[in-house]
């Protein structure tokens, strides 16, 4: 067993029991000790001073893509794992668009037993919602649960058929699990691959329209309105969804939402130049668009941040727009950006972001962690809210370099990270300190 | 650096000057074309692949006859049967090019952006021949020039682009070309095949042909390609024609005498009247010889050729470019 840990002097942040103040944190024995000021020094206790760092509960990422398997050689588990843990994140939901999907018990054990193995991050499995995310039958949630898995979700590909996201809804109520979808109505978006706009018009490329996903949102809210179910909005993007979501919330629809750090800070201005790194789906919107999505995020309309975490291999972006895949790395960026551009740029507290990327997702998706209270499992993570460091791709802990933010100067990152008490990053002190 | 930069890949990033250099310096090219021997040395030497990863006639033997009558050494590759067909990338492409020292490189490919991500991998010269739905600027050059030639000017002409908007690069090209050069430009067509945001581009919109023919002076009618039905833009090709059709009945009623261009193919009885296409208001077999002197003019002056000198290049001991 790991020794006793008191991070001594810090600014503890734990929104679950809306704590601000500086003071000590206890752990022992893998949880969550005690937190208060003057704390005791237990026998065999190692003594941290994070005096001007911030500790907070681990964040909480239920949106990513781990590669695992089918193609480890743009992730792994493993490798997904340690680019969390750097990125300040104790728990990350892999999401079932790995070769062969992940459908059935044995599919989710496996990612559970290689999270085990690999010992960093948690990675909990979100089993498919279709089998073979073909969109026709239902997986076996109950059994999927059973093994580990944590939500359902055909993300990757939207869930077409209005039956099958209707039956989901239901059928996932007796184990309590979120049905999380990719709102795209897939006749509208056919071939799309940017917002469609000005940009889009000048480029000669095919946009997807906002209504494409905002038609799904509308339905799928509707469906959770129908059935009692619970649904989890992937990536919102417009700020139509942004209005139906808000509309469904005072309703009492069971519906919560997660917005990306890279739908809060680009538009679709990023592709032009045919950025392949800009390229994502749903695609970067406009500004307005932008604008919605950071006060939705302030007044809670959207719960959480996720990084849609989408490794590709270093030369699959090497191409021309239409060709190159959707997605981008984000978990060793998530905070950075987050930080640099929504708590700098006045648009939320420091609190308020520790909430939307820790103890909101981990309420949403019913998760340990997300909270600092004694007895609670030891997943925290100390920050360096004043760290400025430039963005370096070939530094990434990830097996992937696809990102728009190569480059960019951010300020803050996590300092250290610990799961169930275990250090599973600690960030060395790099030049540009 | 040349006049124009390294590559042509749009009319979106050319000054109005650039342009207009362009256009001067094919007007000592199209004499060469009308020689018993339509040939001078400009670019002899020079090593010139024609990369096309789309069937195109028209366009490639154009480029094709500017190079050969500018004594380049050219190698034709079409997609089918190369080694794109098994799946080579883009980048192994360039870079298989740039391994053969190649001097210029003449591009089409389906993809929108694909002529700059080429142009900016290897160190060759690179015309964009049309790239995806993006620009086919030597089309629009060569439209540019026809204009010129039939009105003198192009500065305060009133151009409509007339059709397919929406998956036309010629309309982009033309667009950017005349916006710079000074002209009105308008678009005509089904809201189905208008691109977003089109109006931002500072063009007029037209819904109604006939609003279209009475504004302008110049249609240019853009080819409907057939897959448009299949893809549901539009309800039928008849029904095209009977609404957006430049018929010779509609074309009576202009206020003024207007000229009608065409890209090519052209698909007669559906965008465009057989006795329009064939009659006095149409300048589509000039646009056709102009590309094969603009496109003359764009390789000499990406070879490094002075403009000044385009004059003396033509002539048989005249020199090649620098």
């Amino acid at each position: 067993m790991t020794p006793p840990l008191l991070l001594r002097g810090g600014r503890v942040i734990d929104p679950s029991r809306g704590l601000d103040q500086t003071a000590d944190v206890l752990i022992q024995d893998g949880k969550i000790a005690g937190v208060g000021t003057g704390l005791g020094e237990p026998d065999g206790v190692e003594v941290r001073d994070v005096r001007g760092r911030v500790v907070a509960p681990g964040l909480v990422d239920v949106h990513v893509h781990l590669r695992e398997p089918g193609n480890e050689d743009v992730e792994t588990i493993a490798s997904g794992a340690r680019a969390a843990a750097a990125g300040g994140f104790t728990a990350v939901c892999a999401m079932p668009n790995t070769d062969p999907v992940t459908d059935n018990q044995a599919a989710v054990g496996f990612i559970v037993r290689q999270s085990v193995r690999a010992g960093l991050t948690r990675v909990y499995p979100i089993g498919a919602i279709s089998v073979g995310q073909k969109g026709e039958q239902l997986s076996e949630f109950g059994e999927m649960v059973g093994a580990g898995a944590v939500a359902v979700s055909d993300d990757g590909r939207p869930v077409a058929s209005g039956h099958l996201m209707r039956t989901a809804l239901e059928y996932a109520r007796t184990f309590e699990i979120p049905v999380a979808d990719h709102c795209e109505e897939p006749t509208l978006a056919a071939g799309g691959v940017m917002h469609e706009g000005l940009v889009a018009t000048r480029l000669g490329l095919k946009g997807i329209p906002a209504a494409a996903e905002e038609i799904m949102v509308g339905r799928d809210i509707l469906l959770a309105q129908l059935t009692g179910g619970h649904v989890h909005l992937c990536h919102v993007s417009t700020r139509g969804s942004v209005d139906l979501i808000r509309r469904g919330k005072a309703q009492g629809v069971r519906v919560t939402a997660e917005v990306t750090p890279h739908h809060l800070t680009l538009t679709d201005r990023a592709c032009e130049g045919y950025d392949t790194h800009a390229k994502m789906n749903p695609p970067l919107r406009e500004a307005a668009d932008v604008a919605a999505l950071r006060a939705a995020l302030a007044e809670g309309v959207i719960d959480c941040i996720a990084s849609d975490h989408a490794p590709h291999a270093y030369d699959a972006k090497e191409a021309a727009f239409d060709d190159a895949p959707f997605g981008i790395v984000g978990l060793e960026t998530a905070f950075g950006v987050a930080h640099s551009e929504l708590v700098l740029g006045g648009v939320l507290s420091l609190p308020d972001l520790v909430r939307r990327m820790s103890t909101a997702p981990a309420a949403a998706f019913r998760l340990a962690g997300g909270t600092l209270k004694p007895g609670a499992p030891a997943d925290v993570v100390i920050l360096d809210v004043t760290a400025q460091w430039t963005v370096d791709p070939t530094a990434f802990c990830s097996k992937s370099r696809n990102t728009p933010f190569a480059g960019r100067m951010l300020t803050g990152r996590a300092a250290l990270t610990l799961v169930g008490g275990r250090m599973v990053h600690e960030a060395e002190a790099r030049a540009g300190r | 650096m040349t006049a124009l930069g390294k590559d042509l890949i749009g009319l979106e990033h050319l000054s109005a000057d650039q342009i207009r250099l362009i256009l001067d310096t094919a007007e000592p090219f199209k004499e060469v074309s009308e020689r018993p021997i339509k040939k001078v040395p400009a670019l002899r030497g020079k090593t010139i692949v024609n990369l096309f990863f789309e069937s195109s006639t028209r366009t490639r033997i154009s480029f094709e006859f500017a190079e050969k009558r500018l004594s380049a050494d050219t190698v034709n590759v079409a997609a089918s049967g190369s080694s794109v067909q098994k799946g080579e990338t883009l980048v192994d492409t360039a870079r298989n090019l740039e391994a053969m020292r190649i001097d210029m490189v003449v591009m089409r490919h389906p993809s929108s952006g694909a002529a700059g991500f080429l142009g900016d991998r290897i160190r060759s010269n690179v015309i964009n021949a049309g790239d995806g739905k993006h620009e086919h600027p030597t089309q629009g050059l060569l439209d540019l020039l026809t204009i010129r030639d039939k009105h003198g000017k192009i500065e305060g002409l009133k151009v409509c682009l007339v059709g397919d908007i929406l998956h036309s690069r010629v309309a982009r090209s033309n667009i950017w070309g005349l916006s710079k050069l000074g002209a009105e430009v308008g678009v005509c067509g089904p809201d189905t095949l208008m691109p977003r945001g089109i109006e931002e581009l500072g063009v007029c919109r037209f819904r109604r042909i006939e609003e279209a023919i009475e504004w302008a002076d110049v249609l240019n009618v853009l080819r409907l390609q057939l897959e448009r039905m299949e893809g549901g833009f539009i309800p039928s090709l008849r029904e095209y024609y009977r609404v957006f059709g430049v018929t010779a009945e509609r074309l009576a009623q202009a206020p003024r005498e207007l000229t009608v261009m065409h890209p090519g193919p052209m698909n007669r009885g559906v965008e465009i009247d057989s006795r329009v296409a064939d009659g006095k208001h149409s300048v589509i077999l000039d646009q056709v010889t102009n590309g094969v002197a603009v496109r003359m003019a764009v390789l000499y002056l990406l070879a490094g050729g002075r403009p000044e000198l385009a004059e003396a290049a033509k002539g048989p001991a005249g020199g090649g470019p620098e």
